[in-house]
């Protein structure tokens, strides 16, 4: 004990942690979960192999056109609806996190707010990838063809997409203050029309007019036509680049949205 | 601290916590609820401090406000030497926090929740890591290191919470009713930890508690909360002294008897009975039963009752506090400790 201590060294703290620690320590600490038990990825893959098995042979059988075409048309729809279901839900992780009171304990810890919030988005990016591999592996067999530089940048931008939807997931669990119900009200009422107006079932050119101005502010879409085009092989295309132009501006306004309501996260 | 003081070292006046006129109110359906309504306290560094209140008193809102997690509706704290509303990050890092509800998600593992809780303050992985077995060791968890937080029971679930706030070995801790669910057993552990630790490193700690015998053996000083206010604030033994004293009953053969002894010794009947207000029960009783005898009385029963911390409560609001939850377990005793270095 000595008698030279300054009152502020008095009170030992440990040493500040950087933005980009911190950020990591938050990914590590929410894909525990998912490597301790991967099996878990298969959950939020059960639908969209569902949409895979059972949708795609009626969608073969409807159209003339052969199986293989068909495929290449529809397997980059799957990919998308995997991402939106999977980061979608997300943001129940966070809501089970704030009502069971883990939450408030990360929000004590000497974390940035923006770093619990931008590491759990970022975190969506490993599950996300290890589902699209497996979407498309599965539908190889069945003549689904894959450019290897397309599937790179297929990826990159559905990554993209996954880290923005992620975070607005994240962001309407924080808004709705502990009410489940609320999370689950508002997921399946945006899911389904995102879904559907994407033209990732079917095509929305044979839709009425008020669908198509629906489907052209659809992000999703935009996103979806990248990721047909970047399966067709078709790097140079424009819809590339609307893709991640859509996916870039998803990811910025769910990271800014997310980010303050985890600011005001109480 | 002046430049003096801290040349000759006073060591147990630096200042843990100071709050001036803190309040919060939350806006509901059925009009505001004042939850905190002014409060003022001083905390210094190494002290022990209870905080007693019934449900709903704003012990948990208090605890909030000062922790960063709530803003204030008015007033101001400094915790850990840094301003709770300009500096809330470096108040975070000086302290440790078990809230009243679990600090462990469901999804994860008991490890792996510890792992992320030692980044998240920045220690390194060794440290960490020896910090996790010491912990899981003297808290008893190591059998169930490997299991998923959703499976534990309620006790270790809440042994985790504590282990959680304990990593980083904080110069302040708070914990909000820590020891709620658990069985007299671990309640003695988890005392036995946490004034282990403030031993070593002379942690301040401020917690919540309905045990009244918690509060009353193992804080040097209780606070009394009601209605969002401190109502009471001293050592337990103080607190009751100033309250009611001890209690002496005296028992005789006839209510005659017992008029003629109340008269002789200033106390009061009722029936066969004598009550007697005294400092220091041991010491009235065979003082008492003399003098009767030398008056030619003769009591046939003699008892004292020592005030507890609900009498306290009852003096103060005309509520009692008993109904809130009787504790069992023990606990180490207040006056076989060792004097705690606060520096
Ligand atoms: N977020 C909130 N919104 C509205 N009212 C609240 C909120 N949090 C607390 N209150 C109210 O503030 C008051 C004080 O609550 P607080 O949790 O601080 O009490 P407490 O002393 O910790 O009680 P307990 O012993 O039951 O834990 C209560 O009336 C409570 O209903
Ligand atoms: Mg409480």
């Amino acid at each position: 004990m000595t008698d030279t201590i300054s009152p502020s060294e008095k009170f030992i703290a440990p040493k500040p942690t950087s933005f980009v620690t911190d950020v990591a320590s938050v990914v590590a600490r929410e894909l525990r979960p998912t490597l301790r038990d991967p099996f878990s990825l298969i959950f939020s893959l059960v639908q969209p192999l569902f949409f895979l098995g059972l949708f795609g042979p009626l969608l073969v059988a409807t159209t003339d056109a052969p199986v293989e075409a068909t495929l290449q048309w529809f397997v980059p729809g799957i990919l998308v609806m995997v991402a939106l279901f999977g980061t979608g839900s997300t943001g129940s992780n966070l809501l089970d996190d704030i009502m069971v009171g883990s939450h408030e304990r990360t929000l004590v810890a000497p974390l940035s707010r923006s770093a619990l919030l931008i590491g759990r988005a970022l975190k969506e990016v490993v599950p996300l990838m290890a589902q699209g591999l497996i979407v498309v592996l599965v539908a190889v067999p069945f003549g689904f063809t894959i450019s290897i530089p397309g599937l790179i940048v297929g990826l990159i931008i559905l990554a993209l997409f996954g880290i923005g939807f992620g975070a607005l997931s994240y962001s309407l669990a924080l808004a709705v203050e502990g009410r489940e119900w609320m999370f689950w009200l508002v997921h399946q009422t945006v899911l389904f029309p995102l879904l559907i107006l994407s033209g990732m079932l079917l095509p929305i050119d044979d839709g009425p007019g008020w669908m198509k101005v629906a489907a052209a502010i659809n992000p999703i879409g935009y996103v979806l036509e990248a990721e047909r085009a970047l399966f067709a092989g078709d790097l140079a295309s424009p819809a590339v680049l609307g893709g991640l132009v859509a996916a870039s501006v998803i990811t910025i306004v769910g990271l800014v949205i997310g980010t303050r309501g985890m600011r005001r996260a109480r | 601290m002046s430049y003096i003081e801290s040349k000759v070292g006073l060591m147990s006046t630096e200042t843990m916590i100071t709050a001036r006129g803190l309040r919060k109110t939350f806006p509901a359906k059925g009009g505001p609820v004042e939850a905190v309504r002014g409060v003022d306290l001083d905390v210094e560094a190494g002290e022990l401090v209870a905080f007693l209140g019934p449900n709903g008193a704003g012990k948990s809102t208090t605890l909030r406000m000062l922790t960063t997690l709530l803003p204030p509706s008015a007033g101001e704290a400094e915790v850990a030497g840094h301003s709770i509303a300009r500096e809330p990050g470096e108040v975070r890092r000086r302290i440790g926090y078990i809230g009243q509800r679990s600090s462990a998600s469901n999804s994860q593992r008991v490890r792996d929740e510890l792992r992320s809780q030692g980044a998240f303050y920045g220690l390194g992985r060794r440290e960490t890591r020896d910090r996790i077995d010491e912990l899981l060791e003297s808290l008893e968890l190591v059998a169930v290191a490997t299991r998923q937080v959703q499976s534990l029971s309620g006790g270790q679930r809440r042994r985790l919470d504590i282990a959680l706030g304990l990593i980083h070995a904080p110069a302040l801790l708070f914990l909000d009713e820590p020891s709620t669910g658990l069985d007299p057993h671990s309640r003695a552990n988890l005392w036995q930890h946490i004034l282990e630790l403030r031993d070593r490193t002379g942690t301040t700690i401020f917690l919540t508690t309905h045990y009244l015998d918690e509060a009353d053996q193992l804080a040097e000083r209780v606070m009394v909360m009601d209605h969002g206010e401190i109502i009471a604030d001293g050592t337990a033994t103080a607190l009751k002294r100033g309250l009611a004293g001890d209690t002496v009953t005296l028992g005789f053969e006839t209510g005659e008897d017992a008029r003629a002894a109340a008269v002789q010794i200033g106390g009061e009947a009722s029936g066969q009975a004598v009550t007697f207000a005294s400092d220091a029960g041991e010491h009235a009783v065979p003082q008492l039963l003399r003098q009767l005898d030398s008056a030619g009385l003769r009591a046939e029963s003699a008892e004292y009752r020592r005030p507890t911390l609900d009498d306290v409560f009852l003096s103060l609001t005309g509520r009692s506090l008993r109904e809130e939850g009787a504790a069992h377990g023990t606990i180490p005793d207040a006056a076989e400790r060792p004097a705690v270095p606060t520096a």
